[in-house]
C-alpha cells in the first residue's frame, strides 16, 4: 500500500496477506486440535531432549568386568586392586576361570582379565602377562573396555616405576589434549546433534504428511477452485511448521545450556540463522516429497529415508565422515543435514570460526533456493 | 473355529492385497530394508580409516622422524600440513583441516638417548569426542610400537608386563557384525508397528471400519487378521537383512534359523500388539504414524543399539525391561553371534510373551469398548 504502487496492485497484495493469513490460521487450528502434532513438535523433542542429555552415553564407566586372579603373589593382588579402584570399571574378584567364563557365557560381566599364576614369578623376570578377554558383540564398547585396561594396567606399571619396582612406562609418553571437549563427555556433541533430529522430524517428516494427506483426502483439489494461488497455498503450510520448528530448536538451545551445561562459544544470532535455513530446506524437501507421492504412507516412507536416517547415519552426527566409504561420502554431500551438523558442532563447540560457518552456510543457502524454486514448480493447480 | 479360521485368512488375504496392491508402497516396503542394511553396514562403524594430521616437530631428529614414519606407514594417518609455530596449531584445528596435531619439542631425542622419558603433545578436535578419542588411540598404540622397538634397539628390553586381548564373538571387533543383527529386529518393528497401526486408521479414516463390524467377523478376528499380515511382511524383511548380512557382508552365523525365526515370530507378535494398541488411540492415518514414530524413537534409542544399555542411567535402564526392541537385538546377538540355543533364551523370551500377552489384550479390550 505504499505510494509507489498502483491502486489495484496494493489491493492484490493486500488480499493476498490475507489469504496467506487464513491458510495459516486454518493450518495452526489444525496443529493444536491434533494431539499428534503436539505430539512430534513438542512433546517429542522434549523426550528426545532428556533421553540424549541423561540416557545416552558413549562414555563408558562402571562396565561389569570379572578379574580372576590366579597368583595370590603381592603384585598381582596390588594389580587387581587397582582393576577395583578404577571408576571405569566394576570389578568383582574371583580366582577361577570357569566362574568368570560362565559369568561371560550369561553377559554377566563385559570381559575377563585373568592375572596368570606364575604373574609375580615373570614379572620379577621381565616378562609377565595379562589376559583380557572382551566379549566383541557391541565391538565399540570392547575395543574402549579393552583401551581402558590397557589404561588401567599402565598406570599401576607407571605407580610401580614411580616407587622404584620395575620401570616399566616409557621411553615415550603421551600426553593428549581434547580441544573444546577438555572432560570428553559425549553429551556435548550429542545434545547439539540432536537439533538436527528434532528440525527434521518436524520440518520434513510433519510437512510431508501434513501435505499429502490434503492430497490423498482430495482436500487441496477443494483449495484449488479458490483464488488462492500456489505459492500462497505453499506459504499457508510453511509458516506454522517454521514457527513449531522454532519452538522445537528454543527448547534445545535452553536445555543444552541450563539443564546440560554444554558450553556455547558461538553466538545465538548465527547459530539461529543457520537453522533458519536448515529448517527452511527440511520444509522444502517434505513438500516436495508429498506433492510428488500424495499419499501418506509412501511419503513417510521416503521422507524417513531421505531425510531422518541420512541425518542420524550420515551427518558426522555420530559416526566420522572421512571413515566412509568413498561412495558413501559423495553422498554425504548431496545432505543438508551434514552441512548442519558441522555448523552446530562448530558453533557450539568452538565458535564462530567463520572459514567453516561461510562454506556450510553458503552451501544450505544454495539447497535452500533450488528446493524451495522446485517445490514452487511441482506444486502446480492441477488435478493428479 | 473353522468359520473363524476362513474368516481369518480371507481377511488377511484382504490386508496383504491393500498393501501390495500399490507398487510404490511394495517397493517402499522392500528397498527400504535392503538399502539401509547396506548403508548402516558400510557407515555405522566408529573405526576410523582416515584421520588428518599436521605435526609441529620443533625437535626435527632421527626419533621424531621415525616416530612421524610410522604414522604416515600406517594406512589411517594423513598428514596435511608441518606447522612451524605453535600459533598454528589453533588454526588448522579450528578450520577442521586436521583432526589432530602431534607437537614434539626440541629436546625429544636427546632426551631419549639419555634415557629419559620424553613427551609428546597430542590435540585433538574435540567437536566429535567420541572420534577424537578413537584417533587418540590410535597414536597410543603407535607410540606403544615405538616405545617397544626403541627399547629393543637400545638394549633396554622389553616392558615387563604385556596385555594380551582377545575377543570373544567377534574376534577383529567389527562394528558392523553388532549393528546389522541389530537390524533384523529395529527394522521389522518399524514396519510391523507402522503397517498394523495404519491398517486400521485406514479403514477409520475412510469409514470402512464401521463396514467391516456390520461383517460377521468378530473383533479378536479382525485383529488378528491385522496383525498377521504385518507380522508376513516383518518376516520378510527379516529375511532381506539375513541375506545381506550372509551374502554381502559375509558375517557368519553361529545358531540356528529355527531359533531365531521363532524368537523374531514372537517379537513380532509383540510388536503387532504394540501396533494394534496404538491403532486403537489414534483416529487418523497421520495420528497412528506420528505416534508409533513416537515410541519406535525412543525404543531404538534405549536398546543398546547405538549406545551400551549398562552406561545408561539406572532409571533409564529399569525402562528397557519393557522395551521389545532390547530384548528382540539381545536375541539376535544371541543366536546369530554367540549360537546360544532356544534354553538359553529364556531370558529374552519371556519378556517379549508378556509383552505381546499385555498389549494384545488391552487391544482387545480397546476394540471392544470403541466399537459399541
Amino acid at each position: 500500500m505504499s505510494a509507489a504502487s498502483s491502486p489495484s496492485a496494493s489491493w492484490l497484495s493486500a488480499n493476498k496477506t490475507r489469504r496467506v493469513w487464513s491458510l495459516v490460521k486454518k493450518e495452526a487450528r489444525q496443529v493444536a486440535r491434533d494431539p499428534s502434532s503436539i505430539a512430534i513438535g513438542i512433546v517429542l523433542p522434549v523426550i528426545l531432549i532428556l533421553l540424549f542429555g541423561y540416557g545416552l552415553s558413549l562414555d563408558v564407566t562402571n562396565t561389569p568386568v570379572a578379574v580372576v586372579l590366579e597368583d595370590p603373589s603381592p603384585a598381582a593382588t596390588d594389580l587387581a586392586a587397582s582393576f577395583r579402584l578404577s571408576p571405569y570399571f566394576d570389578a568383582r574378584l574371583m580366582i577361577s576361570m570357569r566362574e568368570a567364563q560362565e559369568l561371560m557365557l550369561a553377559r554377566k560381566v563385559d570381559g575377563i582379565v585373568r592375572i596368570r599364576p606364575d604373574f609375580g614369578r615373570r614379572l620379577s623376570l621381565g616378562d609377565a602377562e595379562v589376559q583380557v578377554l572382551v566379549h566383541g558383540v557391541d565391538a565399540n564398547h570392547a575395543r574402549i573396555v579393552q583401551s581402558y585396561a590397557q589404561g588401567a594396567v599402565g598406570q599401576w606399571a607407571a605407580r610401580r616405576g614411580a616407587e622404584g619396582k620395575e620401570i616399566l612406562t616409557g621411553p615415550v609418553v603421551v600426553q593428549s589434549r581434547l580441544w573444546f571437549n577438555e572432560t570428553n563427555e559425549s553429551r556435548y556433541f550429542l545434545v547439539p546433534g540432536l537439533i538436527v533430529l528434532i528440525m527434521t522430524l518436524i520440518g520434513a517428516l510433519l510437512t510431508s504428511l501434513v501435505m499429502a494427506r490434503e492430497w490423498e483426502r482430495g482436500t487441496l483439489e477443494a483449495l484449488f477452485v479458490t483464488p488462492v494461488r500456489p505459492e500462497e497455498i505453499l506459504l499457508g503450510k510453511t509458516i506454522p511448521y517454521f514457527i513449531l520448528g522454532m519452538i522445537g530448536f528454543a527448547l534445545c538451545l535452553l536445555a543444552a545450556k541450563f539443564l546440560f551445561d554444554v558450553p556455547f562459544r558461538g553466538s545465538v544470532i548465527v547459530l539461529t540463522g543457520a537453522s533458519t535455513l536448515y529448517l527452511l530446506v527440511a520444509l522444502a524437501i517434505g513438500l516436495l516429497i508429498s506433492s510428488a507421492f500424495k499419499s501418506q504412507f509412501v511419503a513417510s516412507q521416503i521422507t524417513l529415508l531421505v531425510t531422518f536416517l541420512p541425518a542420524v547415519m550420515l551427518s558426522g552426527f555420530l559416526f566420522d565422515l572421512r571413515s566412509m566409504p568413498a561412495a558413501v561420502r559423495m553422498i554425504t554431500y548431496l545432505l543438508p543435514a551434514r552441512y548442519y551438523v558441522t555448523l552446530l558442532q562448530t558453533i557450539f563447540l568452538a565458535g564462530d570460526i567463520w572459514a567453516v560457518i561461510f562454506p556450510n552456510a553458503a552451501v544450505l543457502a544454495g539447497m535452500m533456493i533450488v528446493l524451495l524454486w522446485l517445490t514452487r514448480r511441482v506444486t502446480q493447480k492441477k488435478l493428479a | 473355529m473353522l468359520d473363524s479360521i476362513v474368516r481369518i485368512i480371507a481377511l488377511t488375504r484382504k490386508e496383504l492385497l491393500a498393501i501390495l496392491k500399490d507398487p510404490r508402497s511394495r517397493y517402499s516396503l522392500l528397498l527400504p530394508p535392503i538399502l539401509q542394511c547396506l548403508i548402516y553396514g558400510y557407515v555405522a562403524t566408529y573405526d576410523l580409516n582416515d584421520v588428518p594430521y599436521a605435526v609441529l616437530d620443533q625437535d626435527r631428529s632421527a626419533a621424531s622422524g621415525q616416530l612421524l614414519a610410522r604414522l604416515d606407514g600406517s594406512r589411517v594417518f594423513r598428514r596435511v600440513a608441518d606447522l612451524n609455530r605453535a600459533a598454528d596449531i589453533s588454526r588448522v584445528i579450528n578450520e577442521q583441516r586436521a583432526l589432530l596435531v602431534i607437537q614434539i619439542n626440541q629436546d625429544f631425542e636427546r632426551r631419549l638417548l639419555n634415557g629419559s622419558q620424553a613427551d609428546i603433545q597430542i590435540i585433538a578436535d574435540g567437536r566429535n569426542s567420541n572420534t577424537a578419542g578413537t584417533a587418540m588411540g590410535y597414536v597410543n598404540a603407535m607410540v606403544e610400537a615405538f616405545n617397544a622397538d626403541w627399547r629393543a634397539a637400545h638394549g633396554q628390553g622389553a616392558p615387563p608386563v604385556r596385555l594380551t586381548t582377545r575377543a570373544w564373538y567377534n574376534p577383529n571387533l567389527e562394528t558392523r557384525w553388532h549393528m546389522i543383527p541389530a537390524l533384523i529386529g529395529t527394522l521389522t518393528m518399524l514396519q510391523t508397528i507402522l503397517l498394523t497401526g495404519l491398517s486400521v486408521a485406514r479403514e477409520r479414516e475412510q469409514g470402512t471400519f464401521d463396514q467391516l463390524l456390520v461383517t460377521p467377523f468378530r473383533p479378536p478376528e479382525i485383529m488378528v487378521g491385522k496383525a498377521v499380515p504385518s507380522m508376513l511382511v516383518g518376516i520378510v524383511q527379516a529375511t532381506l537383512v539375513l541375506l545381506v548380512a550372509q551374502l554381502w557382508f559375509r558375517i557368519p552365523f553361529a545358531g540356528s534359523f529355527f531359533t531365531l525365526y521363532a524368537g523374531l515370530s514372537l517379537f513380532l507378535l509383540a510388536s503387532a500388539g504394540i501396533g494394534l494398541l496404538l491403532s486403537s488411540v489414534a483416529a487418523t492415518m497421520q495420528q497412528a504414524m506420528l505416534y508409533s514414530f513416537m515410541l519406535i524413537m525412543p525404543f531404538s534409542l534405549l536398546s543398546g543399539l547405538t549406545t551400551p544399555v549398562s552406561s545408561m542411567p539406572a532409571l533409564l535402564q529399569y525402562f528397557t525391561w519393557i522395551n521389545p526392541l532390547r530384548y528382540a537385538i539381545d536375541m539376535a546377538h544371541r543366536v546369530y553371534l554367540e549360537g546360544v540355543g532356544l534354553q538359553l533364551l529364556i531370558p529374552e523370551l519371556w519378556p517379549l510373551a508378556i509383552i505381546a500377552a499385555v498389549t494384545l489384550s488391552a487391544s482387545s479390550w480397546m476394540f471392544r469398548h470403541r466399537l459399541t
